[in-house]
């Protein structure tokens, strides 16, 4: 088969977010921040959200070290929750990672992922969701954390 | 290359199959290698004709099963030249034979302030059961770095080993760096301090000719599977007056002298450590892994890997940004190849290999704190066995050029 197939996992606008990441950088300030690890890589994602008073995402940015996937994954999550309130965001997790499992979603649910959307095709290396789901991971466990500044924390589920 | 052992391929059916349109080379045996056709009958037969409980049936099955069972404790015995069949225990795994040790001789023979000196090149099952066991005791763990050329430094080793020093554990072989240990020469060392040497045998006792009395190991530990046998079997080595003056492991049946209300007797070596019904079928077939390689014999299949290696490790070497990890020297390299492509992570690089049909091992191999060492954070890794072929070698070579050419220009081309 050689590597055509790779073609449609690593699109061009996949491997320009990973030559070129967006948002890559920390926020001192933030108000939410994680450190996400993926153990079976040793991949890891920091990731530091501002809310403004109103639960908004005023500012979002990542470090960290990993793959292709992961690293533009990461870039185009950043883009796509930019503005948005702390329930879209949430939701647009949701649909990131079904939508990696192959499950359906309205239309409108992936245009709202925006470049993100276009690694639906990673549901066709089952090897590599996880690569692609980690800063989506570390979004939905940021945002559902108290806001103490805490790190790997595992109380994911607290609420707010 | 012209190994008289190309045509062992056949054994496996296994590698007789297509994955993603090309023929497959599989390249990941220092995580797991495939069965020839001798131990898959093996199990066949067993499970067809021999199965029963071993060593508690007067019946003609369980006679079967037991002599079976013994039989290839036995063959164990002779492949590693243990003095006696005792001390030749059946495990899970490396990782259970190891976790053992540090369990009952650890428990029993570490106190606060003692040190337990291990290598940084450690796979986590040779590290983390030491780790935990000195945290338990108020013990120190020492670690044993590096030279240059990816081998252990061995000033530092004599430095690091003193009369404190009550256990050392290393990697006959490195999992990660295909480094061979000069174990023999480490064991000595221990002893030398009164500490007792335990050998993490997993990566080497597949590919090289293995005896634990030359070696003077007190314990050495190995698995199944790398050595083509099932999953879930294992082999601890341990000395007689060691494993007499420890504690069992586990408790149940099988294990006992005798068992009163209020306190209990042991059972004779070995099967004071061998708690519940073993992996009968799994010892079988281990067996019939021993006897394959054994048929073969184990200088030959180290000869082959070596061609293998003094084959392919300058040609990686010289493809521009590939970085090879470990001793660059053939001669002092196991069939296990770690190396990275220039700015591309290795998970994809294996994604693109896997596309061309070869299938190789990337992440940290765990194998953390020399991944922190040596200041990565992964690494693709390339691991040959007897069945694998110039041709194989061949395919991961064009396979690389290939992956480095569709991330440098392929798809990139607009920019």
């Amino acid at each position: 088969m050689g590597l055509e197939r790779l073609n449609s996992l690593y699109r061009e606008v996949i491997l320009d977010h990973s030559d070129h990441p967006h948002h890559k950088h920390a926020l001192p300030d933030a108000t939410h921040k994680i450190t996400l690890k993926n153990p079976t890589c040793g991949d890891v994602i920091n990731l530091d959200i501002d809310l403004d008073d109103h639960d908004k995402i005023k500012d979002i940015g990542f470090t960290g070290d990993g793959c292709t996937i992961s690293q533009s994954s990461a870039s185009m999550m950043t883009d796509a929750v930019m503005g948005k309130s702390k329930e879209q965001a949430l939701h647009m997790a949701k649909t990131f990672s079904d939508m990696v499992m192959g499950k359906k979603h309205p239309q409108a649910d992936l245009d709202e992922l925006q470049d993100a959307a276009i690694l639906s095709n990673v549901m066709t290396f089952p090897a590599r969701i996880k690569c692609a789901t980690l800063s989506w991971w570390a979004l939905q466990r940021a945002l559902l954390k108290q806001p103490d500044g805490s790190v790997d924390s595992d109380d994911s589920d607290k609420g707010e | 290359m012209d190994s008289t052992l190309n045509k062992v391929m056949n054994d496996f059916p296994i590698l007789n199959q297509k994955v993603n349109d090309e023929r497959l080379v599989y390249l990941d045996n220092a995580a797991t290698a495939q069965r020839p056709n001798q131990v898959i009958k093996a199990l066949t037969h067993f499970y067809q004709t021999d199965n029963a409980n071993v060593h508690r049936g007067v019946h003609t099955l369980a006679e079967r099963a037991t002599a079976d069972y013994e039989a290839a404790r036995r063959k164990v015995q002779k492949f590693i030249n243990a003095p006696e069949p005792e001390e030749v225990i059946f495990t899970k795994g490396c990782t259970d034979g190891l976790n053992l040790v540090a369990s009952t001789y650890g428990e029993a023979n570490i106190s606060a302030g003692d040190e337990i000196v291990i290598s940084i090149m450690e796979h986590h099952s040779n590290l983390i059961p030491w780790q935990q066991l000195a945290n338990r005791k108020g013990a120190t763990l020492k670690y044993i770095h590096l030279t240059a050329d990816g081998e252990l430094d061995l000033d530092e080793a004599a430095q690091l080993i003193t009369d404190k020093t009550k256990i050392v554990a290393v990697a006959h072989a490195s999992n990660v760096m295909g480094t061979v240990n000069p174990i023999k020469q480490l064991a000595k060392l221990a002893h030398q301090h009164g500490a007792i040497f335990v050998g993490d045998g997993a990566q080497a006792v597949p590919h090289m000719a293995v005896d634990v009395q030359d070696l003077d190991v007190d314990f050495y530990a190995f698995s199944g599977h790398k050595m083509m046998g099932p999953t879930g079997i294992g082999i601890l080595y341990g000395k007689r007056q060691l494993l007499e003056a420890m504690p069992p492991y586990q408790y149940g049946g099988e294990m006992i002298g005798f068992v009163h209300e209020q306190d209990s007797t042991w059972a004779e070596l070995p099967y004071k450590f061998e708690a519940g019904t073993q992996n009968i079928a799994g010892a079988v077939g281990l067996g019939a892994a021993v006897d394959y390689l054994t048929g073969i014999g184990m200088d030959a299949v180290h000869e082959h890997e070596q061609q293998l290696v003094n084959y392919l490790l300058p040609k990686m070497e010289a493809i521009d940004g590939v970085q090879v990890y470990g001793p660059q020297d053939p001669a002092k390299h196991t069939g296990v190849i770690a190396f990275n492509l220039e700015n591309l992570h290795p998970h994809d690089v294996a994604t693109a290999l896997d596309m061309e049909g070869v299938a190789v091992r990337a992440g940290h191999h765990c194998a953390q704190p020399l991944m922190t060492y040596l200041g990565l954070t992964a690494t693709a890794r390339a691991s040959f066995y007897l069945y694998n072929t110039q041709a194989d070698a061949d395919r991961l070579l064009v396979a690389i050029q290939e992956t480095k050419e569709f991330f440098n220009h392929g798809s990139r081309k607009t920019k």
